[in-house]
């Protein structure tokens, strides 16, 4: 396999991250990353809705009549999701309780769309494919590191087991209950996005719109 | 012209210009009929198996229910599930069907069944149920032979939604020994804090009817001041008041009102 392709499959794990860069997805992220768990299920259910659609509407991608083709991408990825969630329903139950409506909300996850219509309506199928994983590797990795920053200060649990001893459990570490909250999904996305773009300036983007300074006053 | 070769069909229909119209039509046909078919496929292959999950989890709260029941677990030394032992009411009549086997009975399918249920007027429908069924499974525990709890599955309309509970009596019939709400969709945050463990702990111990029978128990507006009431939640009126007009319907004259009854005077 070309490195050329190949690139495709590595480009959005850190380069072009859907989240931290492209910013789709955030809703989900804050949702469902109270625990590495339900983390971990919905970055598997995101990254296979993300990988079928694309190859399907690869595909097809020269049959499809432009004015229907959004209708067409998000009926493929519904059904997807539909048949996801039942599968998850019948096979993972418990954790489709804790993941509730969140799997369905795929559909809306400017993510899968965002990738139907920017990448796999243009190219073949395999580029298409890897575009896929590796949009869904990006964004698996953001959700679990949160999800373990996450469940790990805010319960002092990894995956159910005790990491770190809880106060309640007779330890002395005393949990974060603003972990919990969706606001912290919010401050740890935002200072990993910091962090990023500290270590790749060129992803910092251009002001749209510069706050105008003394020494520039005069000018429009 | 004439071919009707389905290959050259489908040819011809790939060859046609993508923005012509019986094109656009075409294709928008068979992508809805072909994630039509992969939809309803899993959902009609996987429905056996997501309504198992769903049997096992109400199975799973009944006997959690039972087990967390205070000084129970004492009486029963041992697993909850062999000591439930499941009745199908006559609800009219108050007597325990026989014939049907109350593991194969499907009590939400005879809710809508009209051979097997009666339509209620307005003012005995305080529940809000509109139809109710003729048989009822009833779940006891006895201790040898003295009955200890009475399990009474009921359900009813709260703000927007049906909630489905279990409701525990103790062996006299008239206190609540649980209440466990398993279904409903109420307003998230407000009505839905009727799942609230702590709130539904309130319910034990409190008292069904006073001493001439009349049903007495409900959901207090404030602070609860006698052994009937139970404290409301703030915010979520219309659905505490729709588990009490549930209670009060199934404890009443048309639930298992007769069955209680007969229960207490020894017929059964």
């Amino acid at each position: 396999m070309k490195a050329s392709t190949l690139r495709h499959l590595t480009a959005p794990i850190i380069d072009n991250n859907p989240i931290t860069l492209q910013i789709l997805g955030i809703c989900s992220a804050l949702a469902v990353t109270t625990s590495l768990a339900t983390a971990l299920t919905m970055s598997a259910a995101l990254t296979a809705v993300l990988a079928a659609s694309s190859v399907i509407i690869s595909l097809i991608r020269h049959h499809l009549p432009s004015s229907i083709r959004l209708v067409v991408q998000i009926t493929i990825i519904a059904s997807l999701v539909i048949v996801t969630d039942q599968l998850l329903q019948a096979y993972a139950f418990a954790m489709s309780q804790r993941l509730s409506i969140f799997v369905g909300l795929i559909v809306t996850n400017c993510l899968v769309l965002g990738r139907a219509e920017g990448f796999a309506m243009r190219n073949p199928v395999l580029p298409s494919l890897l575009d896929a994983i590796g949009n869904g590797l990006g964004y698996s990795l953001i959700l679990t590191v949160v999800g373990t920053i996450r469940e790990l200060l805010g319960t002092g649990n990894l995956l159910g087991y005790p990491v770190l001893r809880s106060v309640e459990a007779g330890g002395w570490f005393q949990p974060l209950g603003l972990m919990l909250l969706a606001p912290s999904a919010f401050f740890i996305i935002g200072l990993g996005i910091w962090a990023i773009r500290t270590a790749r300036p060129d992803q910092v983007e251009a002001d749209e719109f510069p706050i105008r300074t003394a020494d520039a006053g005069g000018r429009p | 012209m004439a071919d009707a070769n389905p290959l050259t069909l489908w040819r011809r229909f790939l060859a046609m210009p993508n923005e012509s119209r019986p094109k656009t039509l075409l294709v928008a046909l068979l992508v809805a009929f072909a994630c039509a078919s992969a939809v309803s496929v899993t959902s009609v292959l996987l429905k056996p198996i997501r309504e198992a999950n769903l049997d096992r989890e109400r199975q799973a709260r009944l006997v959690q229910m039972v087990a967390d029941v205070p000084g129970l677990a004492e009486i029963l030394r041992g697993t909850v599930a062999n000591r439930l032992e499941t009745v199908l009411v006559d609800l009219d009549a108050g007597t325990i069907a026989s014939g049907i086997d109350p593991a194969t009975f499907d009590a939400r399918a005879a809710a809508a069944d009209p051979d097997a249920s009666i339509a209620l007027s307005r003012e005995e429908d305080i529940a809000g149920i509109g139809r109710r069924p003729n048989l009822a499974p009833v779940h006891l525990v006895r201790d040898n032979s003295t009955l200890v709890l009475i399990i009474l599955p009921v359900y009813g309309s709260g703000y927007q939604s049906t909630i489905r509970a279990y409701l525990a009596l103790e062996g006299d019939r008239n206190t609540v020994a649980a209440l466990n709400i398993y279904e409903q969709g109420e307003t998230p945050g407000l009505g839905s804090r009727i799942t609230d463990p702590a709130w539904q702990a309130l319910w034990s111990g409190h008292l069904i009817a006073d001493e001439d029978g009349t049903i007495r128990i409900t959901v207090a507006r404030g602070a609860a001041t006698d052994p009937f009431e139970v404290d409301a939640i703030a915010g979520a009126t219309r659905s505490t008041t729709g588990v009490t007009n549930m209670l009060r319907f199934w404890l009443g004259a048309r639930g298992f009102g007769p069955f209680l009854a007969r229960l207490g005077s020894g017929d059964i």
